[in-house]
């Protein structure tokens, strides 16, 4: 049995981050967000409203799309965490990039990485997806600049291109 | 003030027993968290009153869900993700799979669990209508053992539940006798996604030779529990449906919920909104349960 460390003591937790092994110390409940920008400075997840509405710290845990507030660190030991940074490296990252580009869909930036992320979970399982998909996919994230409309048609132009090639 | 993660102590025993035993030994000091998605949004807050929190998120005990010849049972950390792609659940228990769709956005239904959200008592859970209408039936468990309960009567009060300081609620349990029955769920809100509901209503209907042999309602926010219409529903068997029955039942509905005024909605928007979902329901029940 893993006993309880004591309540003020920080403890060491070790995950696979964007493919690297990294050990962090840090106080079990210590919001997995604040563990990425502040002990890994990865600071590409951003904090909107700190309580699971907004989708700007959006990541992937083990593959799923989770908020990253609302995650104690002590939940992630052992896991697999991408964040925005990680995926520079994956095929959906360009035509994303391009298209959000071209339709104004990244404005002040605060929400684009959440954007991104719940955008490649929901292209990951739909590579086809319909208009009500892309609005269901990224119904958890709030954008207060552009409407939603640009984001909408540049997840839907990137899955067009992914399809036609 | 946001929370000071030093302050708290989170333990992750990694089995079901031990987690059991740690209840046992200390009732009530506890707080199991699963995917978090209730309980961190108080601690961040600073207004979480327990400083002691149990890991169950990784519990495989809790995480099935087994389909049986007469019965489903549903992990109580099953999260709504599981719940809507589960084959069985979005078939025969579309309530079910539906409410679990209205919850959260993606993340949150990534997180958010159907024991959780049963633990958490809130009056507008999206998915605990479906429950009531579906008998469900949960089984709480302790280092005493286990004991299963009708859902109906798990709720005792606002936010009060049947739960003992050292439970921990095992899974839940759907006869699987519904699937023949017309079902219809409804959210009334600001959006489907991420917003609360103002009302939601879960239904259940069944047609014989043009009566109604056999009908389950249940609304959300309506109440200080979430409310199974067992009055209502018991003036509209055997009854065909018509016109004057649907006025009727309107009445019926308005004096059986006890709505209030609170930052989402009032109790006038509520009941009015309550008793057309009733309605609304019932004129697709009487047209075979086609989409009104």
């Amino acid at each position: 049995m893993n006993l309880a460390p004591a309540a003020d003591a920080k403890y060491e937790v070790s995950f696979t981050i964007n493919g690297e092994a990294k050990k962090v110390l840090a106080h079990p409940m210590e919001r997995l967000l604040d563990v990425l920008r502040s002990d890994l400075k990865l600071t590409g997840t951003k904090e909107g409203c700190g309580e699971g509405e907004c989708g700007s710290c959006s990541i992937l845990l083990d593959g799923m799309l989770v908020n990253s507030c609302l995650v104690p660190v002590a939940q992630a030991s052992g896991a697999s965490i991408v964040t925005i940074e990680g995926m520079s490296a994956h095929a959906l990252m360009k035509p994303l990039q391009k298209a959000f580009l071209e339709c104004g869909g990244a404005q002040c930036g605060i929400c684009t990485p959440g954007m991104i992320l719940a955008a490649v979970h929901l292209l990951e399982k739909k590579p086809e997806p319909a208009l009500a998909d892309i609005r269901e996919g990224l119904a958890g994230n709030l954008c207060r600049c552009t409407g939603y409309m640009q984001i909408l048609e540049a997840v839907a132009r990137a899955a067009r291109r992914r399809v036609a090639k | 003030m946001r929370a000071d993660p030093a302050e708290y102590s989170l333990v992750s025993p990694g089995n079901l027993h031990a987690v059991l035993a740690l209840m046992a030994r200390e009732p009530a000091q506890w707080l199991p968290i699963a995917g978090g998605t209730d309980v961190m949004v108080l601690y961040s807050a600073g207004k979480l009153p327990n400083r002691k929190l149990i890991n169950i998120w990784s519990l495989p005990e809790l995480r099935q869900i087994e389909v049986f010849p007469d019965r489903i049972r549903i992990g109580a950390a099953c999260t709504y993700t599981a719940m809507r792609t589960h084959d069985i659940v979005s078939r025969e228990f579309p309530l079910l799979a539906t409410a679990a769709s209205w919850t959260g956005g993606i993340a949150n239904q990534n997180r958010g669990t159907l024991g959780g959200n049963i633990a958490n008592a809130s009056p507008a859970a999206d998915s605990l209508p479906a429950l009531l209408v579906y008998d469900a039936e949960v089984t709480l468990i302790s280092v005493r053992g286990a004991r299963r309960m009708a859902y109906q009567g798990f709720h005792s009060g606002y936010k009060q539940t049947a739960l003992a300081a050292d439970e921990l609620i095992r899974d839940i349990s759907l006869p699987r006798r519904f699937s023949g029955y017309c079902s219809h769920a409804r959210k009334v809100g600001t959006r489907n996604a991420q917003a609360i509901s103002k009302v939601c209503l879960a239904a259940l209907g069944l047609l014989a030779n043009g009566t109604i042999r056999d009908v389950r309602l249940a609304l959300g926010s309506v109440a200080p529990i979430p409310l199974r219409l067992n009055e209502t529903e018991h003036v509209l068997t055997g009854k065909k449906i018509q016109p004057s029955l649907i006025e009727a039942i309107k009445k019926s509905v308005a004096r059986e919920i006890q709505p209030i005024d609170d930052i989402r909605s009032t109790a006038r928007y509520r009941t009015a909104v309550a008793c057309n979902l009733v309605a609304e329901f019932l004129e697709k029940l009487a047209t075979g349960g086609a989409d009104a």
